[in-house]
């Protein structure tokens, strides 16, 4: 596999993991497969679950994309860091905006999205 | 440069080795992916705050999608980004030939997902669906206003998701120029990861877009 790795071995290196093909061929059928879940789940009435379930899917992909086919499992502290601020970022938007929203307008805002 | 006879071409005066260079290039692509968030980040916070003034809107004008061509367009594209993260294994591994043939593989299928998306923009052309004077929402016409939201974030939100594709696809290009004059390859390929990076990222972006604009109340 590493036939090549001159230069110093850097295609060997610990800082560029190599992840085995097998790993990205996993995480692309799981992919798949929860695509598969999010659109049948969308045909059953769930009530207020279904927006639920569908961003929990969401979350899950998100996460195995970032994971594996972004390195992150595998990359530096500091990128890691870098990443967490960026979801940190997001919870912050959305949790200080809603929080607004849904008590301002209390049993208006949002409401139906739950009960449709 | 310290230690070696003869420093690595594409390594710059600034860094002491090219892991080091790479490991900055990489830092530098996930900071801009940062600002790529906020950017996402403002829309997906609109298209909440309207979801939740008015849900049954947008669940009735989400029907007008097409559910099949939004699945084919999500297995499509997560498949270019397996083609992706291949090309980049194969850059680790040296393997030019592979770099270029997964490069191309996944400009096929960012490809296909644009002309699908272009016929589904095509299909709400036809029906009247383009926010503006000429939108027809006669079936439920109490919806007429709040569904033009729907649609105009719908369009946004999706053209400015095929827009990075398209620059994505750019960059592509020119890993493979990159590739064929040998300035990626011999341990140097941080463009190609760098690429890699802003591709899935515009994969988890799709990944939220598809059940937020599509899936919404279907089984009502």
């Amino acid at each position: 596999m590493h036939k090549d790795t001159d230069m110093a071995g850097h295609a060997a290196s610990s800082t560029h993991h190599v992840v085995p093909l097998k790993i990205y061929y996993a995480i692309f059928a799981i992919l798949m497969t929860l695509t598969g879940i999010t659109v049948a789940v969308a045909y059953v009435d769930l009530g207020p679950l279904n927006s639920v379930v569908a961003l929990v899917i969401a979350c899950v992909k998100a996460l195995l994309v970032v994971l594996f086919f972004m390195h992150l499992k595998y990359s530096t502290r500091l990128i890691k860091l870098t990443a967490i601020a960026g979801l940190y970022w997001m919870i912050i938007l959305l949790a200080l905006t809603l929080s607004d929203y849904l008590t301002r307008g209390w049993g208006t805002f949002g409401q139906q999205v739950l009960v449709k | 440069m310290h230690n070696h006879t003869t420093a690595h071409p594409a390594l710059a005066h600034h860094f002491d080795s090219l892991d080091q260079q790479q490991e900055a290039a990489s830092l530098g692509m996930w900071v801009f992916l940062l600002t790529e968030i906020l950017f996402f980040g403002g829309l997906f916070l609109v298209y909440t705050i309207y979801r939740g003034w008015y849900p049954q809107a947008f669940a009735s004008a989400s029907h007008h999608l097409d559910i099949p061509l939004g699945t084919i367009n999500t297995a499509v594209l997560i498949g270019s980004s397996l083609t992706m993260a291949m090309a980049v294994h194969a850059a680790q591994l040296n393997s030019r030939k592979g770099i270029m043939v997964f490069i191309v593989l996944t400009m096929v299928l960012g490809t296909v997902f644009l002309g699908i998306k272009g016929l589904e923009y095509s299909h709400k052309f036809h029906e009247h669906l383009i926010p503006g004077l000429h939108f027809e929402y006669a079936a439920e016409p109490q919806f007429v206003r709040h569904a033009q939201i729907f649609f105009s974030l719908y369009f946004v939100m999706t053209g400015l998701h095929a827009a990075h594709m398209i620059v994505g696809m750019g960059l592509m290009t020119w890993m493979l120029i990159w590739t064929a004059r040998g300035v990626i390859g011999n341990g140097y390929y941080s463009p190609v990861e760098i690429v890699g990076l802003y591709w899935h990222f515009v994969d988890i972006v799709w990944i939220f877009l598809f059940p937020l604009l599509y899936l919404i109340g279907r089984h009502a």
